[in-house]
């Protein structure tokens, strides 16, 4: 395990409980506002002190309170990226970006500079002042300058969390590609479904100051866990080849799923389907407009008001509808019942690369 | 100095000098203290602000009286320092200098404080995960960035010692080419029968250096503020 986290902290009247674990990739830890999701990741930085705990990085410990152990933020080799940036306004992009690297021990050759700034795609800002960067370029520096600290994990405290759609939709791909191509751990802070699917290999689910679950992606955000979104299905997948129809044939758990992609075969994509994309039939329906109807069985129902989240098994990989309630009465859901899933639309993230 | 006789122009130099090395000394000092007061929590942090602000609420004449008291050849702290280094600070250009530190050391506090406090703790946390220690952040960040503020409160600090008056001529008397400053050299001319041209043009010339330095704590401040947006 890259980082072993146990803390017991309080906080005026919070109290926060947290234990876990994370290994290379992105861990998210997920959950909504104010369940103590920054505490930890500052703890971890070292920005806070638990008044009990032990946290262990890299094999470093970094915290344990038994043995009044507290290495200092600046010795942790764990970058934290916040919300806001944080650049040095005194200090041009460039300037930023070797402000780590300037003071980590291993540090990166030319060539692993000039690939970093490259995949952040900062070549043409390095002599700017971060007053004239926009609020996505401010990120990328802040990213570029976290990932060039060489750290043994880097944190990133809800890192999209004050920009717009567009800037996030700028922001994300850089992200996935980090994933991809850096074998770094990554502790990333999210109240963000949709982030999170995209980008995690695992989730550790925090509820006000408690770790309420722990596990890889797919079986911590489909299936119905109490005070979530309700994700359809998070699925991992590998491109097995093209269509007559321009449809390209995807494996996964399940099955065959058919998406408008023209990805590589061979090739390992992350598919995301909204909850709300699955429709439930009886009988295998004829003649419709959605290109994938998965045989599937029921094996729970969780009522929300009027809304029904029905969970779906395919083969071994597991679905989440969202219909009425009516519905989920009229068609006479329940446990064991053999249904037809059908997806009406698929979302596909490149660049998943590997799960764990 | 064309404009000025020679004692005129003496007057001149050694307040410059008092006042220069005034704020020299302090600085250091004044920057310790407004660090404490902006980002430290201990115990006796109010004592720490009030004994900072006590020159300002003190007559000068107090401040001198209590620095002739601790630092005179007799006394006990000035009376070791001149037995064992040889140090004199009364009647001394030097005291004078020390005198006028003391009093316009909270110029100098508040003016770093007001920049430390607005810069908040955010840059700090950014650089200690990247690595900074303490002396590190201190000269790579928080410095440069509290930079108008120390320029600003030094600037303010010089002109409000170049017109310290009561501590002066309490702590270091009034001596020509020595410790009298401009508004000693103003003082003196009001003494004499017939000064008051001589009192007139020294005040002009107090008039004319307070507006230059203010002048100037103003353009780095807006300079700052300009350079913030």
């Amino acid at each position: 395990m890259a980082l072993e986290v146990r803390i017991h902290q309080r906080l005026g009247a919070f109290d926060l409980q947290a234990e876990f674990a994370a290994a290379q990739g992105v861990t998210a830890l997920f959950g909504p506002s104010g369940a103590g999701k920054s505490s930890i990741v500052r703890a971890v930085a070292g920005l806070s002190r638990p008044r009990q705990g032990r946290i262990v990085l890299a094999g470093r410990v970094l915290l344990d309170t038994d043995r009044g152990v507290f290495v200092p933020p600046q010795a942790r080799r764990a970058v934290l990226m916040f919300q806001d940036a944080r650049l040095f306004p005194h200090m041009t992009v460039e300037g930023n970006l070797l402000f780590g690297w300037r003071r980590a021990r291993a540090k990166a050759g030319p060539d692993e500079i000039a690939r970093v700034i490259s995949l952040l795609g900062l070549e043409k800002l390095r002599q700017r002042m971060p007053r004239s960067l926009s609020g996505g370029e401010k990120s990328r520096v802040a990213l570029g300058r976290a990932l060039l600290a060489a750290p043994d994990i880097l944190l990133l405290d809800e890192p999209l969390a004050s920009l717009d759609a567009a800037r996030k939709a700028e922001i994300l791909p850089y992200l996935e590609r980090l994933r991809s191509e850096q074998d770094i751990a990554m502790l990333y802070v999210s109240h963000a479904v949709e982030e999170v699917a995209r980008l995690a290999d695992s989730v550790v689910l925090i509820r006000e100051g408690r770790v309420t679950g722990q596990g890889p992606v797919f079986d911590m955000l489909t299936g119905i866990h109490a005070g979530l979104p309700a994700l359809g299905a998070v699925l991992e997948a590998t491109m097995t080849g093209q269509r007559t129809d321009g449809l390209a044939e995807l494996a996964f758990s399940g099955g065959i799923i058919a998406v408008s992609a023209t990805p590589p075969t061979g090739a390992r994509l992350r598919l995301r389907i909204a909850a709300e994309d699955i429709l439930i039939a009886r009988e295998q329906p004829q003649a419709i407009s959605a290109n994938n109807i998965l045989p599937v069985i029921v094996s729970r129902i969780a009522l929300v008001g009027e809304l029904a989240d029905v969970e779906l098994l395919c083969g071994a990989a597991r679905l989440v509808a969202r219909i009425t309630a009516a519905s989920a009465r009229r068609l006479e859901l329940a446990a064991g019942a053999r249904v037809y899933a059908i997806v009406k639309s698929v979302t596909v993230d490149r660049n998943a690369g590997p799960f764990p | 100095m064309i404009l000025l006789d020679p004692a005129e122009s003496e007057a001149l130099l050694l307040s410059l000098r008092v006042a220069g090395v005034a704020v020299a000394v302090s600085l250091p000092f004044a920057l310790a203290a407004a660090l404490l007061l902006a980002r430290g929590r201990f115990f006796g942090k109010g004592l720490l602000d009030g004994l900072v602000h006590l020159p300002l609420v003190l007559p000068p004449v107090a401040t001198g009286f209590i620095l002739l008291m601790l630092l005179g050849t007799r006394a006990g702290l000035g009376g070791f320092l001149f037995a064992h280094f040889g140090i004199r600070l009364v009647f001394r250009w030097t005291g004078a200098a020390l005198a006028s530190a003391i009093l316009t050391f909270p110029f100098q506090v508040r003016a770093i404080r007001l920049v430390l406090e607005a810069q908040g703790l955010g840059l700090d946390e950014a650089a200690r995960t990247l690595g900074a220690g303490w002396w590190d952040r201190l000269f790579s960040i928080t410095l440069p960035l509290a930079m108008p503020g120390l320029i600003a409160g030094a600037i303010t600090a010089f002109a409000a010692a170049l017109g310290e008056f009561g501590a002066i001529i309490t702590f270091v008397s009034n001596i020509p080419g020595e410790t009298r400053t401009l508004p000693l050299a103003i003082y003196t001319a009001l003494q004499t029968p017939g000064g008051e041209v001589e009192a007139a043009r020294l005040s002009g010339l107090s008039i004319g250096m307070a507006l230059i330095f203010m002048g100037l704590a103003q353009a780095v401040t807006r300079y700052a503020l300009l350079r913030d947006v």
